[in-house]
């Protein structure tokens, strides 16, 4: 049994069958867990000012862009093991760098306030053992995490939950469109205009609290009656709930506060997004956008997006691809300045990157640990020889190199 | 998916009751019900029915690949998903700590694996759609979003 990287489930049953030291097969994967696994459709060259170059040339390139660099940025970590983010923070503390990584523009907003404790939260094995109540908001987890319904949340059965999900487990889906995750939720699609989600909140704790809310009396009613008389409920909080109400996030806290037996579970991407902001937390008490200056400062000036704006002169990005990933408006930006790419593939990142360290996949040709979306460890396995460095390697020898 | 009527109007149209149907329809619903054969159209053997019989053949070629249960699975459409391998009844009864509490299949007397990110069925005979006490079930169907699974 290995790990898949393929998102935040990080499931660990699967198979894999390795013939000629390449994964000829794997089994347990959805679709996009095969892919990953499989490898890069091109797999990334060392190059330097985009000629290739050997690894050694590169490593020592990267290291005098960052120490020529007055204010360099250190982005990306979310496909990044547990090991090579903590180098990478130890790399920020040493080059007084900013760091940010992606869940700044993804789930940071949800994840600081779990770990600051203001949310009740709860394991994925708890849902599975005990959950009769599922709300799926503004979360497609049937496309973003494909096995999150069949392993955890709605289809298994569990501990307390024998019957089956057709008359064990009820799943609410609150969306701005019929994604393939509220199809399966059928009966119980609340289908809720773009930025509809404050009102719906704000209507919701009507409901809850036994006045007549405003906006769609009847259906409201209806949902806070269901939610009331769960004894286990999860809610599951992705990146269209996050994205809505970012301006005015706290105002999920009164509405879990209404709801004494659910728990919130943020629904991640990225398989270590969460190992990122466990570990930057714990060094500094934030989740993202800092600067190391002795002591760390918190401010959204060190995102991602505000830094390529103003004050960076130099970004390494680690297993991430900004280029395809961020507002166009700071793509002029990043042509800019000097980039150095550490990935085990090419990307869009890539190809303008002055320097590119490839590096080895993790979950297939190396192993060590990551956090799953509900905060678990789990170790990722090596399945294949490589004779490439893993990220956290590299990072290393860019630290001796400084 | 083939209709009926594509079936019928490939068929003599005469009622003749050769097949042992009372007419050409009733011959057409029994052919996509998979529970009769081109060939006991007697007089579509003729030569002067050639094309249409080999139209025929074509357009039940896809449920020729389906299990005698009908099953047919789209690998283009399925992702892998699992729902299907963990709500499959025969499944969640063969295989009570793998299957049907989420996890990967620990034995091979379940239906449905997924091999390379899609799903392949196995064991079709279990199916409650088979044999003499088959029930209409639709536990694979229902919770597939991408329509991956039919049966013909
Ligand atoms: S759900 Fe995520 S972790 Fe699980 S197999 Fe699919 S991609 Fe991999
Ligand atoms: S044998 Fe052929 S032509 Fe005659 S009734 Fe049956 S289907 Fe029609
Ligand atoms: S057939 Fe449907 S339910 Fe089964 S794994 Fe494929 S997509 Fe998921
Ligand atoms: S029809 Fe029912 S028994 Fe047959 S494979 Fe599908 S879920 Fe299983």
């Amino acid at each position: 049994m290995v790990t898949c990287p393929g998102c935040a489930l990080l499931c660990d049953d699967i198979e894999v069958v390795v013939e000629n030291n390449r994964i000829k097969e794997t089994r347990n994967t959805c679709r996009r867990g095969a892919a990953r696994m499989k490898g890069c459709v091109n797999r990334l060259a060392p190059s330097v000012a985009q000629k290739p170059d050997d690894i050694e040339n590169a490593i020592k390139k990267a290291a005098a862009i960052l120490q020529n660099a007055k204010s360099p940025m250190l982005f990306g970590w979310s496909n990044s093991t547990c090991e090579a983010q903590l180098e990478g923070i130890q790399l920020a503390k040493k080059m007084s760098a900013i760091m940010d990584d992606t869940s700044s523009f993804c789930q940071g907003l949800l994840i600081e306030r779990i770990l600051q404790k203001k949310f009740r939260t709860c394991t994925l094995d708890d849902i599975r053992n005990k959950a009769d109540v599922l709300v799926y908001w503004g979360s497609d987890a049937q496309d973003s995490q494909p096995r999150h319904l069949s392993r955890f949340s709605y289809f298994p059965r569990g501990e307390l939950r024998q019957r089956g999900y057709e008359e064990d487990r009820i799943a609410i889906a609150i969306d701005v469109r019929e994604s393939n995750t509220a199809k399966i939720c059928k009966g119980h699609f609340y289908r809720i205009p773009p930025k509809g989600d404050r009102e719906f909140i704000l209507a919701l704790m009507d409901a809850l609290s036994g006045k007549v809310p405003a906006y769609e009396p009847k259906k409201m009613l209806e949902l806070a009656a269901i939610l009331k008389k769960a004894e286990f409920g999860a809610i599951f909080v992705g990146l269209g709930l996050t994205y809505s109400i970012k301006d005015d996030f706290d105002i999920l806290i009164p509405l879990a506060d209404k709801l004494p037996n659910f728990n919130i579970m943020p629904m991640v991407g990225h398989y270590n997004m969460r190992g990122f902001n466990e570990a930057l937390f714990k060094e500094t008490g934030f989740v993202n956008r800092v600067k190391f200056d002795g002591k760390a400062i918190h401010d959204s000036r060190y995102s991602i997006v505000e830094a390529l704006r103003k004050s960076i002169d130099a970004l390494l990005v680690v297993g991430s691809d900004p280029l395809s990933s961020l507002p166009r408006s700071v793509i002029p930006h990043l042509a800019n300045i000097p980039v150095i790419c550490i990935d085990p593939c090419v990307t869009l990142t890539s190809k303008i990157a002055a320097v590119t360290i490839p590096c080895a996949v993790s979950g297939v040709e190396t192993g060590g640990s990551t956090v799953r979306m509900d905060g678990k460890r789990v170790e990722l396995s090596k399945c294949i020889e490589s004779n490439y460095l893993n990220d956290k390697e590299i990072l290393a020898r860019l630290m001796e190199a400084l | 998916m083939v209709t009926v009527m594509e079936l019928y109007r490939l068929l003599p149209g005469t009622n003749c009751k050769k097949c042992g149907e009372s007419t050409c329809m009733a011959f057409a619903v029994a052919l996509l019900s998979r529970k009769k054969n081109i060939p006991e159209c007697i007089p579509i053997l003729l030569e002067n029915f050639k094309k249409q019989k080999e139209k025929l053949e074509l357009l039940l070629l896809p449920s020729a690949g389906a299990e005698e249960t009908g099953m047919i699975i789209h690998p283009e459409l399925c992702t892998g998903c699992g729902n299907c391998v963990v709500a499959c009844p025969v499944d969640v009864a063969n295989d009570p700590r793998g299957a049907a509490v989420g996890c990967a299949p620990t034995n091979d007397k379940v239906i449905f694996k997924v091999k390379d990110g899609k799903v392949v069925a196995l064991n079709i005979k279990e199916c409650r759609r088979f044999g003499k006490n088959r029930v209409l079930c639709y536990a694979c169907i229902d919770p597939c979003p991408a329509g991956a699974i039919e049966f013909v």
